[in-house]
Parts: structure tokens; C-alpha cells; sequence
């Protein structure tokens, strides 16, 4: 269980102070599927880096399964089980798509087929990939459902999720959408997603609904979607924060 | 030969036995073991240091190992090595320096390697250096290969330099006839106050004939790296070299590029890019469980493969 009392977090915008996350408060239970929403630069992406410790609040708490996360570094929240797939995913010469599996996983000595498996998930034919350097060679879309594996492979207790379905457009969004029904049904632990895609909100166990970097409203889609129509980007999946 | 011997030559050869094939093993300035086969045959200079490697015309898939150790401390030597590749043949040659200096003294090899290499002959080429042993004493090697490709022929020299040399200053001189092909891929990584000078100079002298010149290198520490590439287009042809540095701590990196286009019909392209690690790099590899240190080494090793 992941819990976030009073989270705040502000930046130094020319000398005046931009408050970022406005004292936000959740509790995400184990298990549960759910997708933050809401207009770009509402604080979605920020939310996620500080859950995952690569930014740090100014003031307020993360507590993850009964330890105070707050002060941990990013490899220590990875060791206790928070995975991050990024918007934007890094490229690195010389290190190939197995490397990072296998990093992921936990386990060096991972069989390439096992390591195929999660490219095979992600529709990549795992054949032509598993040797390649995550370098520029590969794509946009390519990059991107690499990253998706990579947090598949590890399996975590908590897996963040940031627009994952943003450059993978010619890809089936159904097989996007079985691949985290079947995360959320394997790790038996908690996916959230930032996304701005119906048809994710629509498997979602709840939706976070976050504007202005306050939080708007946290309930079933029953319950936010109607407060969702009234913020103007919501049907934009283009968007980069 | 003793374990510190046999460990230089494993580092530097990957021998860990008698090779199959050709080999001339050099150690502490002396020989120490050669062997030729009926295609490959090697003799000693009679007016300098240094051997003759004569590969018969159409030898394929043969390999010749020449290893040099050094395990003396304030041995320097210069030796010359003359390697003529007979026409069609197609053959992989391995040399490397290794230098375990224990002692107060300079230990130091430079090596002068030559290729003839015959019309549509192909050769890979595999050189690594290193230096280890607790001494003050400077490990200093000074290769120069110098490679002369006749029309058709192909030569992929991969060279390797990762840790122990204090200092290096080596020289790839390469001039390419028609239809014959020069790649050229390095690796150092510098540290400590080690300094590394690589100076390539190829001259594209065919029609379509071709070079590719690569280096990776990670500098760090108080070391200093200094990469000069200059490719001369002389014909219709093609030419690209490229420098790619990691630079960390306080450590300095020069690269100087050259292209000199001599016929409207040459094509020469130079690229440099020198940067640290990329914060977000190190986020990334943090994120799946690794420390920042780990994260480090993993870039590093990768960029360097």
C-alpha cells in the first residue's frame, strides 16, 4: 500500500515560488488498477517522479507498505518495489535491450528466451530486438514499448506507468491494454497509470483526478468522468508535460 | 614463464595456452616461443629488432598471434614488425602489449607494425594494451601501424586500450588503393594522470575506395585524451571518422578533426561529440535498483563494448 499525506511540492520560477503539488493526499491500495488523469501541467509526471524519488517534495509524506519512503533514494524505493517506466525513455550506447531485461528482472543470467517473452508482450518481435543497443537507431515507438517490457520484467510492487500509450499509435491499443490486465493480474501488486486514454480509464479500478496540482477528485470512473468533460485537454493523448 | 607472464598474455591475447596456428611470443625483450605453418611464416630481422610475417597468396581462415610482455621493470624497447598479406588471402592477427611494471624504473614498448596487404586480401587486425604491477615506475607504449591496402583489399584493425598505460601515443597511418576498404575501431579509457594521444592519417588514393575511423573513449580521473583524425580524399571515395568521449571528474579532452577533400568526387564526413554522463542515464539504470556508482560503471562498460 502506497500512502501520500499532504504532499507539496514547489520550484523557484525567477524568485517567486510556483507551487507544483498542492498538499495532495492518497491512499493506493494493493492490488488496484488506477489511472491518473487530468489537463497537461496539472502535476501528473511530477506526482510519479516523487513517488519514484527522482524528485524530492517540500514538504509532506510518501509511506510505502508501513516504511517512510520520503528520504529514500531512487535505487533504494526500486530495491523495495517501485517501478517506473518513463514518458520519455533513455538511450544508451552500447547497452542492449537484454542488458536492461535482464537489469529489470534481477537476474543476470535471465535465458534470452525468458527475456524474449516481455518483448514478444509488447508486440516487438523479440528476435530482432534482444540484441539491439538502446540507441538512436531504434524509434520513438520502439524505445517506448522496450520501456514497457523492461517494467514488465521487473515485476514490482508498485509499477508507474507514464503515458505509456503516447508514440505507439500504429500498435493495437487492445494488445496495450491486455498487457497491463495481465500485469495487474501476475505481480499482484499496484499499477498506475498517468494516461489520458479512454479505453485505459475505462479498466481502471479508479481514476486520480488531479488539475492545478490539487486533488480533484479520486473515485470509480462513474464518479470522475463527469467532472473529467469539463477539462478542456482531457482528449488529447499528444501532450507532453 | 611464470603466473605474472601467463596472466599478461591471458589480458592481452587471451591465450591461456599455446595458440593453434602461427604465433611469435615476445617476452622481456627475448623470444619466447614461435611456431610457422606451412602458409604463414615467420623470421627474425636480421638489421633491426623485430620480425617478418609472410602469409602466402589465398591462405584463408588462418590466424597468426603475436604477443609482446613485459614483466621487467626499466625494459624499453622498440621493435619493428613487418607483416606482408598475400594476395586473396583472408587471416586474423593478434598482437597486444602487456606491462607489468613493479619497479621505480620506465618499462616501454613501441611497437612499428607494417601491412602490405595484397590485392583483394581481407585482415582483421586485433591489438589490445595494458599495463598493471604496483611500482612507480611509468608504463609507456608507443604503437604505430602504418597499412598499406592495394586495390580490393580489406583491413579491420580493432584496438583496445582500457586500463594500466600511463602513456600512449600511437600513430595509424593508412593509404588506401582502389576499391579497398580501411575500418579503424578504438577504445581507451584513460585514468589516474594517464595520458592518451591517437593520431590517425588515411589517404584515400583509389576510386571508391573507403575508411571508417571510430573512437570511444572514457576519460576520467586527471587524465588527458587528445584524438586527431585526418582523412585525405584523393579520388572518388568515401571517408568518415567519428569521436566519442565520456569525460568525467577532471579529465580533458581534445579532438581534432581533419578532412581534406582533394577530387570534387570525394565524400568525407567528420563527427565529435565529448559529454559527461547523461543525468538522465543514471535516473534510469537508479530506477531499476542500481546505485549511482553502479549505474556509472554499467554506462561506462556499455560504451565500451
Amino acid at each position: 500500500m502506497l500512502e501520500i499525506q499532504n504532499l507539496c511540492y514547489s520550484v523557484d520560477n525567477e524568485g517567486s515560488r510556483k507551487d507544483i503539488i498542492k498538499n495532495v493526499s492518497l491512499t493506493l491500495e494493493d492490488n488496484k488498477f488506477y489511472v491518473i488523469t487530468g489537463p497537461n501541467g496539472s502535476g501528473k509526471s511530477t506526482m510519479a517522479k516523487l513517488i519514484a524519488g527522482i524528485e524530492k517534495p517540500s514538504s509532506g509524506k510518501i509511506i510505502f507498505d508501513g516504511t517512510d519512503i520520503t528520504d529514500m533514494s531512487i535505487t533504494d524505493r526500486a530495491k523495495a518495489g517501485i517501478s517506473f517506466a518513463f514518458q520519455q525513455p533513455v538511450r544508451f550506447k552500447g547497452i542492449t535491450v537484454k542488458d536492461l531485461i535482464n537489469l529489470a528482472a534481477g537476474d543476470e543470467k535471465l535465458s534470452t528466451a525468458s527475456a524474449c517473452e516481455f518483448l514478444s508482450e509488447v508486440g516487438l518481435c523479440a528476435r530482432d530486438y534482444i540484441n539491439r543497443e538502446i540507441n538512436a537507431s531504434l524509434s520513438g515507438g520502439e524505445l517506448k514499448r522496450i520501456e514497457i517490457a523492461v517494467t514488465l520484467a521487473r515485476s514490482a510492487k508498485f509499477s508507474l506507468f507514464d503515458e505509456p500509450e503516447a508514440g505507439i499509435d500504429l500498435w493495437s491499443f487492445n494488445n496495450l491494454i491486455k498487457v497491463f490486465e495481465k500485469l495487474h493480474d501476475v505481480t499482484h501488486g499496484s499499477i498506475m497509470i498517468i494516461s489520458h486514454q479512454e479505453k485505459i480509464i475505462n479498466i481502471a479500478d479508479e481514476i486520480i483526478l488531479i488539475a492545478n496540482g490539487e486533488l480533484v477528485k479520486k473515485g470509480t470512473k462513474e464518479e470522475v468522468l463527469p467532472l473529467l468533460t469539463g477539462t478542456q485537454s482531457f482528449s488529447c493523448k499528444y501532450t507532453n508535460e | 614463464m611464470d603466473q605474472i607472464q601467463k596472466n599478461l598474455l591471458a589480458e592481452v591475447a587471451d591465450l591461456h595456452e599455446i595458440p593453434t596456428g602461427a604465433y611469435n611470443i615476445r617476452s622481456n625483450g627475448e623470444g619466447a616461443g614461435r611456431r610457422s605453418t606451412e602458409n604463414i611464416e615467420i623470421v627474425t630481422k636480421t638489421d633491426k629488432s623485430g620480425i617478418d610475417i609472410n602469409i602466402k597468396p589465398g591462405t584463408v581462415r588462418e590466424s597468426v598471434h603475436i604477443p609482446v610482455i613485459i614483466s621487467e621493470t626499466g625494459l624499453s624497447e622498440c621493435v619493428y614488425n613487418d607483416f606482408y598479406i598475400g594476395e586473396g588471402s583472408d587471416v586474423t592477427i593478434i598482437a597486444g602489449c602487456g606491462i607489468h611494471n613493479c619497479g621505480d624504473q620506465k618499462s616501454q614498448h613501441d611497437g612499428i607494425h607494417t601491412f602490405y596487404v595484397g590485392k583483394n586480401a581481407k585482415v582483421r587486425y586485433v591489438e589490445k594494451h595494458y599495463g598493471e604491477g604496483d611500482g612507480n615506475g611509468d608504463i609507456v607504449l608507443n604503437p604505430q601501424t602504418i597499412v598499406h591496402l592495394e586495390e580490393g583489399s580489406y583491413m579491420e584493425m580493432d584496438s583496445v586500450q582500457i586500463k594500466g598505460v600511463d602513456s600512449t601515443i600511437r600513430v595509424t597511418k593508412g593509404d588506401v588503393a582502389a576499391n579497398a576498404t580501411f575500418i579503424v575501431k578504438e577504445k581507451i579509457m584513460t585514468h589516474g594522470h594517464q595520458l592518451a594521444e591517437t593520431d590517425f592519417q588515411v589517404e584515400l588514393n583509389g576510386e571508391n575506395s573507403n575508411t571508417n575511423v571510430v573512437s570511444r573513449s572514457v576519460a576520467r580521473d586527471e587524465s588527458k585524451q587528445i584524438f586527431k583524425s585526418y582523412i585525405a580524399g584523393n579520388n572518388k571515395c568515401h571517408g568518415h571518422s567519428e569521436c566519442d568521449a565520456i569525460i568525467m571528474d577532471n579529465a580533458k579532452v581534445d579532438a581534432i578533426p581533419g578532412l581534406s577533400a582533394n577530387s570534387v568526387d570525394a565524400s568525407l564526413i567528420h563527427e565529435a561529440a565529448i559529454g559527461k554522463i547523461a543525468g538522465e542515464q543514471l535516473v534510469k539504470l537508479m530506477t531499476l535498483g542500481l546505485t549511482e556508482s553502479e549505474a556509472e560503471a554499467m554506462i561506462v562498460n556499455g560504451f565500451l563494448k
